[in-house]
This record gives structure tokens, sequence and C-alpha cells, in this order.
């Protein structure tokens, strides 16, 4: 029953897959973007919708850009250690899949790190990005590119060895 | 105590679970009837002590018990006695027992109603079940135990998730898992026969009504998941592709199928090996679901706490079951026969068209949800898609559909001339080109090629089905009544009349609302009046209001259309007290045409609110078309034949 076994043969491969996607730690992911420009994309900014947010325009200093969101619960998580941040880094936001409305309010009750926020509705700048979970985090270099992405929430000891080192090592 | 109570009970409705997995399907090997009976009783005890367990978490609840961790977590003392008695499916564990005890209630009704099944059959698919709720139970206590205690207790509760604090969201999950959940009987039934190496001619017979029930609560769970975002999250849109919602979509899809095909089995005598592993696929991707959003692999909107080992557990749960069934496939699929015969243009050919457009499409979601997973294994640029892939390659697969929905009722099996399909949808199509033409332009002066499609193929399949059924009563008119006729019309014949107008309906809905919809965003000060879409809205200002477990700013807008007021519009922003997270709870006013949502933004600096309106034609049809599919459902399951069984099994 040649039907029935590839069936089997296509189950056990989703299911190899979904474990291979269970011991991933997904904020060790590495993107392919590393090393690369950050890919061009203009969005409107969430501040205001006649503004645009333009990512080529994202060089000139190191920068970290931040994929976030209103319904995101590990957002919170790392919003403390971005406030401190934001006071000697340019933090910019991709605000991924939310409204408008949701995401400038919980800016202000929270505190807004960002310089300036790129309103990502349908996720289509996130695609370029090739954003995985939210929150996710790109280091940029001078020269806009990638040198590094971490997934999930940004924590001390990742901004200190991962970061921050890069940005050391960078500097002449 | 109380809690200890429920923790107990789970523990035995698990030992239980696993003498009802065991006992009766070694029965069935050694030929032991006493074994074998045992299952009913079984199951009976466990339905019985599940709900105990059930009660206990709801007491708890009920009665502040904070020393229970998860009721700690997930309640709060100001939060109303309606939402904690749904609290308790809020979080995973409790989730999970609502789980538990509708897979109990499936269990017990399937022992009530099956009594004339074959003994052997009939013990072999109370094991199946048994197992699956052995897997269950067994997950819960071992991971995910509701009945934890918290030493020292809390003084007072983390309150339940506000998002969740809905009447669209008390009734959504236990719908959603009464279909999911459901489709575990198919499973069992389709194991059962499998196990047997049989399919008996009446097997179609009796899996059909619990697909079809289990299809009809999934299409209101899934329904009612979309109306909860419409109206919750604030940003007035209604399918947002996200992972958990595809979850809930690919059963449907796969369920849809299933009752297609065990149509052909039951009438026809043939497609029988296709219809057993459907029904092995619908609840492989219930299992799926499940997987996906409680292991944390995917990102969601529906965020459950999450933990490796539970994913780890659930997936090889998985591999378990829905391997081991389409192993048992593989290996016993061949000794079933499909007898019957059919030309190439028969209704049969176009069900047959009908699974392979649902698969396909099923496949296409699944393939979108997983491809950040599929990418990243195969070292591409790791990646999401986004609802653009969803609405590319999902519209396309749904036109054909629709097309066929209509083609299919006025079909004659076995072989069915196109002459004859011509002349029977002659009234349809005059219908779709008309209309579908015609009332966009009327109605909002402009057309495109979606709404043309959309409606045109809506109207179809509204008026196709309907021919069909004025068909069989024209029959039946000729012997008797016109009153007579219309009440004894075949109650399958008009559920699915129902089910495929709903869709019709939908298609419509999707169609205007999607090109119709008017959005606006502005900053208003009070006695501000704006016009927009034909209406005119006059801002009188934000009070603070206070609700029982929140603070909210309450809007007041009057709205007006032609010089009448419509309707006066009271969006909230709340802010909960104990998470402290602010809500927006949109102010709609729905009509059968349209719906006028309103929803507050944020305090300007230069003074004056942030408001957000939209007027969004034909959108309550989206949920009026999901409600006349359930209904469908349910007039299907009230036909003769049923209850025709069950009047003989008395006397």
């Amino acid at each position: 029953m040649i039907r029935g076994w590839l069936a089997v043969a296509v189950f056990a491969g989703l299911v190899a897959m979904l474990a291979f996607g269970l011991t991933r730690d997904p904020s060790r992911v590495s993107s392919p973007l590393i090393g690369l420009p950050v890919p061009a994309f203009q969005a409107e900014r969430l501040a205001s919708a006649d503004e645009h947010f333009d990512s080529t325009a994202l060089r000139g200093e190191w920068s970290l850009l931040n994929v976030w969101a209103s319904w995101c619960t590990t957002c919170l998580e790392e919003h403390e250690l971005l406030m401190r941040l934001s006071q000697q880094l340019a933090l910019y936001g991709i605000n991924h899949r939310d409204t408008r409305d949701e995401a400038r309010n919980w800016l202000q009750v929270y505190g807004n790190p960002y310089r300036a926020s790129a309103f990502d509705e349908h996720g289509e700048v996130g695609i370029e990005l090739g954003v995985y979970k939210v929150p996710e985090t790109f280091l940029l270099d001078p020269d806009g590119v990638i040198r590094y992405k971490h997934v999930g929430a940004l924590d001390e000891e990742a901004y200190q060895e991962q970061i921050l080192a890069r940005i050391r090592e960078g500097r002449p | 105590m109380i809690p200890e109570l429920g923790h107990f009970a789970l523990v035995l409705a698990c030992v239980l679970a696993g003498l009802q997995a065991f006992l009766p399907g070694w029965g069935t090997q050694r030929g032991n009837p006493t074994w074998m009976r045992s299952a009913s009783s079984l199951a009976l005890g466990q339905g019985l002590l599940v709900l105990l367990a059930y009660l206990a978490l709801t007491w708890a609840f009920i009665e502040h018990d904070f020393s229970v961790r998860y009721v700690a977590n997930n309640s709060n003392t100001e939060l109303p006695l309606a939402y904690r008695i749904s609290g308790v499916w809020g979080g995973h564990e409790g989730s999970l027992l609502l789980w538990s005890l509708v897979l109990s209630g499936w269990t017990v009704a399937v022992v009530a109603l099956s009594r004339r099944l074959p003994m052997l059959f009939r013990a072999r698919v109370l094991a199946v079940l048994g197992f699956v709720s052995l897997g269950f139970l067994a997950f819960m206590l071992a991971t995910s135990n509701p009945f934890d205690r918290l030493i020292p207790a809390a003084m007072q509760g983390r309150d339940l998730n506000p998002l969740l604090q809905d009447p669209g969201l008390v009734i959504h999950p236990p719908m959603l898992y009464m279909g999911y959940v459901g489709f575990a009987v198919a499973f069992a039934f389709a194991i059962a026969a499998l196990w047997g190496g049989q399919l008996h001619a009446a097997w179609a017979r009796w899996t059909r009504p619990w697909v079809t029930a289990a299809w009809m609560f999934l299409t209101l769970g899934i329904g009612l998941g979309s109306w909860w975002a419409y109206h919750e999250l604030g940003w007035g849109g209604w399918w947002f592709w996200d992972p958990v919602e595809n979850a809930s979509f690919m059963p449907w899809l796969v369920g849809t199928a299933l009752i297609h095909s065990l149509a052909v089995t039951e009438k026809r005598n043939t497609f029988k090996r296709w219809t057993v592993l459907l029904a092995l696929l619908a609840f492989s991707l219930s299992l799926l679901g499940t997987f996906l959003v409680r292991s944390g692999v995917l990102v969601s909107v529906h965020a459950f706490a999450n933990d490796p080992a539970r994913g780890v557990y659930i997936l090889g749960f998985l591999a378990l079951v829905v391997g081991g069934g389409l192993i048992l496939y593989a290996i016993r699929a061949h000794r079933i026969e499909s007898p019957g015969h059919f030309e190439l243009l028969s209704r049969e050919t176009l069900l047959l068209f009908n699974n392979v457009f649902l698969l396909i499409a099923a496949f296409a979601i699944l393939l979108g949800t997983l491809y950040p997973l599929i990418v990243d294994v195969l070292g591409l640029p790791s990646m999401s898609v986004g609802p653009p892939y969803f609405n590319l390659v999902f519209l396309p697969l749904m036109l054909p559909l629709l097309f066929l929905a209509a083609v299919g009722p006025v079909s004659r099996w076995k072989k069915t001339r196109a002459r004859e399909l011509l002349r029977r949808l002659q009234v349809p199509l005059v219908l779709a080109l008309a209309i579908g033409t015609a009332v966009p332009w009327a109605a909002f002066g402009s057309t495109s090629a979606l709404v043309l499609a959309g409606t045109m193929l809506g109207v179809w399949c509204i008026s196709g089905p309907l021919v069909a059924l004025w068909r069989q009563f024209s029959r039946m008119r000729r012997g008797t009544s016109a009153g007579y006729s219309l009440r004894h019309l075949p109650r399958h014949m008009v559920g699915m009349t129902c089910a495929h107008a709903g869709l019709g309906v939908i298609a419509l809905g999707i169609a205007f609302t999607t090109a119709f919809s008017m959005e606006r965003e502005l900053v208003m000060n009070e006695g501000d009046s704006v016009a927009f879409a034909e209406h005119e809205f006059v801002f009188r200002g934000v009070q603070e209001v206070d609700g029982p477990n929140y603070r909210a700013q309450q809007g007041h807008l009057s709205v007006y259309r032609d010089g009448e007021p419509i309707v006066d519009l009271h969006p909230e922003k709340r802010t909960y007290l104990v998470q402290s997270s602010p809500m927006t709870e949109a102010a709609i006013y729905s009509t059968v045409w349209r719906d006028v949502y309103a929803a507050l933004g944020v305090v300007q600096p230069g003074g004056g609110w942030g408001v957000r309106l939209y007027v969004k034609p034909f959108i309550q049809w989206l949920w009026g078309g999901a409600l006349l599919m359930a209904f469908g459902g349910l007039l299907a399951l009230s036909d003769r034949r049923y209850r025709y069984r069950r009047k003989r099994r008395r006397t």
C-alpha cells in the first residue's frame, strides 16, 4: 500500500522537523543576513503615516533595530533594558503586525525607548528581515551592515557579550 | 481539601483511561467478551471523575482559592463570577482539563449512542478513545497539573488575561475543543475499522453523524474566534492567518473534505480507503494544532506559557497516535476494497475534486504555518510568511470550490450529463451574472475583479443547492400537499443546502467587506463632527468609568445617517488594575448591511483624542454565513434516518 507508507514517511519527516524545532534555542538562530547590509525597506512611521522610515538611513553610527509589538508579552521583559540602552545607543523599532493605536498606547504606558519606529502593520518588513519570533533585535554597524541578530527577549548578558563586545571590537 | 479531591479524581481517571485503553482491546484479541464490555463502564467512570476534577477546579476559582497556583495566576477577587467560571480554561493547565472533559463527554456519548454497533468494533473504538484520553490525562498530571499548590498561598490573584475577558471567549474554546476532540471519534472509528481489517458497509453511516457534529462545533468555534478577534483586538480585522487560527482551520478543511467523502462512501460504497485516511488526518491535524499552540515553536498572538518539556511530550504523543494510525493504515488499508464505479462526469468525480481542493488548501496552510521551521531546518534564510502568502494561495483554491458547491448538489451519482447540469443551473447562472454585475455597481458605485468573482460565486453557491432542493420539493408535492412536503424534505438535504448557502453568504461578505470598507484615523475634540462614509460622527467627549476590575476612559460618539441619529457609540480605553495592561474596547453598531465601528485612541499632546472609525459593509455576513453552515450541520444531524435508528433501538 504505497499511499499509506508515503503518508507514514511524510509524517515521519514532519515529526523530525518539529522535533528539530523544539531543540533550537530560538535566541541563537543565526541569520544569513548577518554580514549583509540591512535589506532596504520603506515603511510608514508609527508616529505618523505621513513620515517615512527608511532603512537605508540607518548608518553613520552603531544602532539596534528591535522588532516589537504591543501584543507581545516577551517584549515587556526586555523593555526595561531597552529603556536603559536608549540612553547610550541609537535604538530603532519595527512595530510588527500591530495597530497604530495599540502600539502608540503601549509606548505611552510603558515608555518609548525608540528614536523612531517603523509601522509594519501586515508584517511585510518582517518578511524582509526574516522575523521568526517577536521580539528580535538586529545590531547594525555604522555602514548599515547587520552584525548580529538576537531572537527573543534581550538580556544584560546577551547585551554585554554579543552586542557591546562587537561594538568595542568594531571601533577603531 | 477540594483541590486535592480534584487531583485525586484526575489520577483515578488516568488509571481508568489506562484500563480502558488496554483491557477492551486485549479482550478483542483474546475473544473475551467481559473485557470487551468493560469499556463502557470504564468510560463512564472516567467521564465522571474528569467531571469531578473539573468541578473542583471551578470551585477553586469561584471561592478564590489562591493557594492553588493556577487559580492565583489566572484569577482575582475582583474578577466577575462569569469570568471566574470561564477563567478555568483561560490558561494552559485548565484548558487541558477542558480538553479532557470534552473528550470524556464525546466518549460517554459514544457509549450511549453506539449500543447497536458490533461488540468487537465498539470495544475497539472505546479502546482508542481511552488511549487518547490516557495521553492527555498523563500529560496533565506529569507536566501541567492544574491543582498544584502554591505555598504560601498568594494574598491576591494575578487576574485573568484581560484579552480573555470577553463574552465571545467564554464560549469560543469549548466550541473549538468540541470540534477538535470530536474528530477523535472519527479517528477511533477509522482505527477500529483498520484494526479489524474490514470496513462494514454501515461504517460510513455510523461515522457520519459524529463527523458532522464535530464539524458543526468546529465551524461555530472558528466563527466565534473570528468574531472575538474582530471585537476584542480592536483593529477591525477578522482573520489574521495567525498560526493558532491556522491550527483550527486546517482540521476544519480536512473535516469538510471528510464529510463529503463519507457521503460517497455511504451512498456509493467507494472512496473507502481515502475516507479512512481523511478521518486519520482530521484528528492528526487537531493534535498538531495542539502541539503548535502549546510548544512555542511558532510565534503567535495567542501566547500560552511555553515549556520545552510540554512540547516534547505532545510531540511524542503525536508521533505515537498519528504515526501508529498511519502505519496501521499502510499495513491494513489494502484489505479494504472500494467496489463502486462511476463515470468521469458524476457526483463522485465532483466530490473528488472538492476533496482535492480542500486538501491542497489545508496543505498550503500547513506549509505556510510551518514555513519558518522548514527554512530553519534547510538552513535557508529564516523568515516568516504573512497574510499575503495565504491570501495568494488560498483564494484561488476557494474559487473552484465555490463553483463546485452549486454543481455538486444538482448532479447525479454514477453518471450525469453536461446538458442536464447546464439546464438545472440556468437559473443560478442568470442570477449570478445579473446580481454579480449589477448589485456592487448599484450599492457602491464601483466594482473590481474580486467583487465580481465573490458576488457571482456567492449568489451561484446559494442558488445552486436551492435548485436541487426545489426539484426534490416539486417531486414530493406531486403526491402530497405543499406544507407536508416542506416539512418532510429530507433533513440532510436541507442541511446541505444551508451549509452551501452559508458558504455563499460568507463569500458575499468577504467580497464586499474587503472591497468597500472605509477606515479613518483622526483627532477629535469635544464637539467636533466629521462626515465619513455616508455617516456623520459627532464627538461628545470622554469620561472616566469604573468597571469591576478595570478603569476606563469612555468616549461618546453620536452617529447620524442622512441627518437622522442612528446610534450613540461608547468606545473604551480600559486599564485593567492588576495586570495594568491597556485594552481597547471598540464600540460597534451592527446591522445586516454594515457595521459602524469606533475605537478610542490616545490623548493627543496638543489636546483632543485619537479616534479610529470604520464603516464595514456586509461584515456580519461572515458570521451569519458561519452560523448558517453550522445550522446546516445541525439539520443534517436531525435527519430521520438517525432518529429512526434510535427509535428502533428502544422497542
